[in-house]
């Protein structure tokens, strides 16, 4: 990784990290949602600054250069979160649909 | 009209069916006493009023919510209000009144927990398009092969169902879109006895919900994933 890509990617973990921190300060995010992105942000940190995993981890994958591993993972990252919100609005669009069934017979008793 | 023959409602789910409510619940009456539960599942028009005027008790959805949805919250009731029995059928006049009684014979003698209406046992007018014709065909023939037995109108909405099978209806296992031939092979898988009686359908006067090209895409897709995943289940 070449200094640039490095401060760049560091910017980024951080920037991450303290946004997130100040969302959930601020009560815009549940702790429950911010465990996620805090680890993203932290680990793009830990990966920028200790290099010997990151190498590690692109020999490991078989990727050519560093900056494909951070990429890889990623997206990967992105893929497992969107799939924790499908999970998340299944369970919020039963939760719906029992409320307004409640709320539609209670009304019809009332 | 005997005592017994009370303890149940005709469960309507409706959406924006104003115009047509009130012949079907008419249509009922002349033929039948039993209590009449429309659940308008958030429609814009004057459906539930109509539905009122006509003389059914009305449950109205805060908005819509799709037909499995809206059936189900007519049995959340309907066990709440302690019917022993229900019948559902549909708004738009599709299903005849007159084949109700031939519907919930069976369940009234205890012979089964299930009485599913099939218009290919009759002399109905219902015609089908031969595409909707040959998914009929299709998902009956797997359901006939997962029940073990000889199942001709998977996806008919026009049934007659006792207590056990309203509380299978109001748990969670109820699959609240598009709830057909999916629900026939778990109610075989969980035990409950069914059969199929001759009922009189005829066309609707308005567009089936399986219209379009994404729609019906999404229902097979839908439909063939639920029978999957209901085999591999254990419960």
């Amino acid at each position: 990784m070449t200094i640039q890509q490095k401060v760049f990617a560091l910017i980024i973990g951080a920037g991450v990290f303290l946004v997130i921190l100040e969302m959930v300060r601020r009560r815009r995010l549940a702790e429950e949602y911010s465990f996620l992105w805090l680890a993203t942000g932290f680990g793009i940190v830990v990966l920028v600054l200790w290099n010997d995993i990151l190498d590690w981890l692109t020999h490991f994958i078989g990727a050519k250069t560093a900056t494909t591993t951070l990429f890889i993972f990623g997206f990967v990252f992105l893929i497992l979160i969107n799939l924790h919100y499908s999970v998340k609005i299944t369970k919020l669009t039963i939760q719906v649909k029992d409320l307004a069934q409640k709320l539609a017979i209670y009304e019809k008793d009332k | 009209m005997n005592e017994k023959e009370k303890d149940y409602a005709i469960i309507i789910p409706a959406y924006n069916e104003a115009g047509r409510i009130s012949t079907t619940i008419a249509g009922i009456r002349k033929f039948n006493a039993a209590d009449i539960i429309v659940v308008c599942d958030g429609s814009v028009d004057d459906t539930a009023d109509e539905a009122r005027s006509a003389g059914a008790s009305v449950i109205e959805l805060p908005f819509n919510m799709g037909y499995g949805a809206a059936l189900q919250t007519g049995f959340k009731y309907a066990l709440k209000k302690k019917y022993q029995f229900a019948v559902q059928m549909d708004a738009d006049g599709q299903h005849d009144p007159l084949s109700i009684q031939a519907l919930i014979a069976p369940i009234l003698m205890d012979e089964v927990d299930i009485v599913i209406g099939s218009r290919f046992l009759s002399e109905g007018s219902y015609r089908a398009p031969f595409v909707r014709r040959m998914g009929m065909y299709f998902f009956g023939f797997i359901t006939s092969i997962l029940t073990g037995r000889k199942i001709t109108d998977p996806t008919s909405g026009f049934q007659a169902l006792n207590k056990r099978v309203m509380e299978f209806y109001a748990s969670k296992a109820y699959p609240i879109d598009y709830p057909d031939a999916d629900v026939i092979i778990m109610l075989h898988r969980q035990g409950f006895r069914f059969k199929e009686v001759p009922v009189i359908m005829h066309n609707a006067a308005k567009p089936s919900m399986h219209g379009g090209i994404i729609k019906p895409v999404y229902y097979i897709f839908k439909m063939l994933l639920s029978i999957f995943l209901t085999l591999l289940r254990k419960e």
